[in-house]
Order: C-alpha cells, then structure tokens, then sequence
C-alpha cells in the first residue's frame, strides 16, 4: 500500500504546511484553528461511523447482477441513462462503485455506458451525499451541486461514444 | 467583521447557516458558514438503511455473515480515522488562513473562467479523500468562493482527482479504463462550474450581476 503511504505523506504534509502558516500569523490564529478542527472531528466522527461501518451491509444487499446487466454494449442512450440512475442509487465506499463498474466491463458491458456509471457514482451517489458531503456542507450547496451535475455523466458517455475509448 | 468591503456581491451565501442554535450551546464562537447541524434526517434515513440491509444480512448469511462484515469495516473505519482527522485540520487552517477579499476576488462570481480553472486545478492537486474535500470546498465557501468555482473544486476533486484514483480505480479497472476516463472527465469540472453558475444566477437573479 504505498500509494495509500504517499497520499497519508502527502495530505499530513499539507496539514503542517497550512498550520505552520498559520502558526505564523499567530499562534492564536493556530490554536483556534485547532480547536475548530478538533470540533468538526469530534462531530462528524459518529456519522462516517456509521456511514463506513454500515455500507458494507448496504452494498452486501445489493443484486450486483441486477444492476450489470443492465449497461450492455447494445442498450445505447437507455443503457446510459440507465447506469446515471444506478450509480447514483449504488452505495458504499469506492470498492463497492468500482467494482461494480469492473464486473459490468468484464461481463460485457458497453464502455460509455460503465463510464457514464463510474461518473454518475463519482459525482453523486445517494450514500456519499448524505454521509460525507451533507455534514460538511451547506445543504442548500450540496443538493444545487448534485442538480447541476447530472447531465455530465452523459456528455462523458457522449465524449466516449465519439471518440471510441476506452 | 469580515474583511468584505471591496467585494462584490457575494453569490455564496456569506455566513450561511446561522449557526446550528441548540446543539451547539457548547461552543462559544461558531466559525460561520460551515454546516453545524444536530443529527438530521440524513443520517436517520443512513441508519434505517443500514439496520434494515443488516438484518437482512443476517437472515441471509447469520451472525456470521453480520460479523465478517463489521470486522472488515472496523478495520477500514480505523484506517480512514487519522485522515477524517487530517481533512478537519486541514478544513480549519484554510479557512483561518485564507485571505477572504483575495479568495472572493479569485474565486468569487466575478472570477470568470480563470476562477473556475482555479477551483478545478485545486480539487485535482488536494490530498486525501471527501474527508478532505468536503470541508475545504467548505472553507472556501466561507470565505467567499461562489457556487460555481466551489463546484468545479468538489467535481475535479471527485473526477480527476489522483486520490481515489490511484488508491481504487487503477487497482480494480485497469490502467486503460482508469486513465481514458480521467482523459474524457477533463473539461467536466470547467464546465460543471460554468454551468452552476448559470443557473445560479437565474435562481437567484437579485443576487446576480453578470
């Protein structure tokens, strides 16, 4: 796992950058930042608790079968709108979307239309809006993202479709 | 209080949530703009689906079944921890650091294409996963980055982002799908952006002054 290693470096890297900048505007400035952080920590720990533990129950109930066979190479724009609801529907963390959209490729399935899945999943997933981005966010902002998000699942598929990759 | 003389208009609502009234009776200073909410209707409904899949695991596979699993999500919860704890740090010293009337300026409604080409060239380079990328989008909004650089940050973060690729998607699709989607995800994070902003500004017209 050391990709996971470098990206752990890379983000504690940046934590101590930012807090030594702000150590240097004032040690103030660095131990309220602290506390805040220490604060939305202690908040939203419960809640990915639950979100973590609890999906792999959610994705151990979810017929993966059902929701490949539906991306086949022949279901065109269907197909397309098809996998943009199933990956908004699909739960759990990135094994469970990735996995998904592995099987649907092995089993046949059409590449924009496993593109189309993987991006709607990315950009929003019930699961990962109302578990990660809710807490942190401004409602009002989370739910105006998710709205203006959902055509480009189809301009990739689009994009896909012409150029004939992946 | 806020450094916001010279700024525009602001299209992020500027301290949005007045801050969550009863929970939070403990804290003394809520920072605004960042969500506060007591336990809501979204991790209630998150509940209701977990113990309703959990016991379906359990008639399906039995205690078993129900144990395998929760072993193996203690151990990715303990894992992504440290990193929850990160992405809070990380959220907080932005937000104290930033300068509001150069964030508003560069990434504010007035920003342009270059404020969304900055929002989506930093969700690309941010560190960590959406315990990261959620409270720094949400750092940003605070200190004044409008809708629409702040969604190109959140869907180039989500899109083409290295993070979860490297960690997952290169692993479990393969290099060739992997780096094709990256490929065709590129103008996405501009382009959602662009397009948060105008309708934006057609929701809310008394706000916008193109």
């Amino acid at each position: 796992m050391s990709a996971a290693l470098l990206i752990d470096l890379i983000l504690w890297g940046s934590v101590a950058a930012v807090g030594f900048i702000a150590y240097r505007k004032g040690p103030m400035v660095m131990t309220t930042s602290l506390r805040e952080g220490g604060v939305d920590f202690i908040r939203i720990v419960p809640r990915i608790a639950l979100g973590v533990i609890g999906s792999g129950y959610i994705a151990a109930v979810i017929p993966q079968e059902v929701i490949t066979g539906w991306l086949g190479p022949d279901s065109g724009w269907l197909g397309v709108a098809t996998a943009v609801v199933a990956g908004a529907a699909t739960p759990g963390g990135p094994v469970v979307g990735f996995s998904i959209g592995a099987v649907a490729l092995k089993a046949g399935g059409g590449p924009p239309q496993v593109l189309a899945y993987v991006i709607a999943w990315a950009l929003f997933a019930f699961q990962r809006l109302l578990l990660w981005e809710i807490p942190f966010m401004p409602a009002r902002f989370v739910w105006f993202r998710a709205a203006v998000s959902i055509p480009f699942p189809f301009v990739a598929a689009a994009i896909a479709m012409a150029i004939h990759k992946p | 209080m806020s450094p916001r003389t010279n700024a525009p208009i602001p299209l992020s609502e500027p301290p949005v949530d007045n801050p969550a009234p009863s929970s939070d009776a403990a804290e003394d200073e809520p920072r605004p703009g960042r969500a506060r909410k007591p336990v809501g209707w979204s991790v209630i409904t998150i509940g209701v689906l977990v113990a309703v899949s959990a016991t379906l695991v359990w008639r399906r596979d039995g205690l078993a079944g129900v144990l395998d699993i929760l072993t193996h999500d203690l151990g990715l919860f303990g894992g992504i921890l440290p990193r929850v704890l990160a992405g809070c740090l990380l959220g907080a010293f932005i937000s104290e650091i930033l300068p509001h009337d150069r964030v508003s300026r560069s990434l504010g409604p007035e920003s342009g294409l270059k404020g969304l080409l900055i929002g989506s060239a930093f969700g690309a380079i941010l560190p960590g996963g959406p315990f990261t990328a959620y409270p720094v989008a949400s750092a940003l909004l605070a200190v004044g980055a409008d809708f629409g650089a702040t969604i190109s940050m959140v869907v180039s973060w989500t899109l083409v982002g290295y993070g979860r690729a490297v960690a997952w998607e290169l692993p479990i699709m393969g290099a060739d799908f992997t780096l094709w989607r990256i490929m065709i995800s590129l103008p996405l994070p501009v382009l959602a952006g662009a397009f948060g902003r105008f309708v934006y500004v057609r929701m809310y017209p008394k706000r916008g002054d193109e």
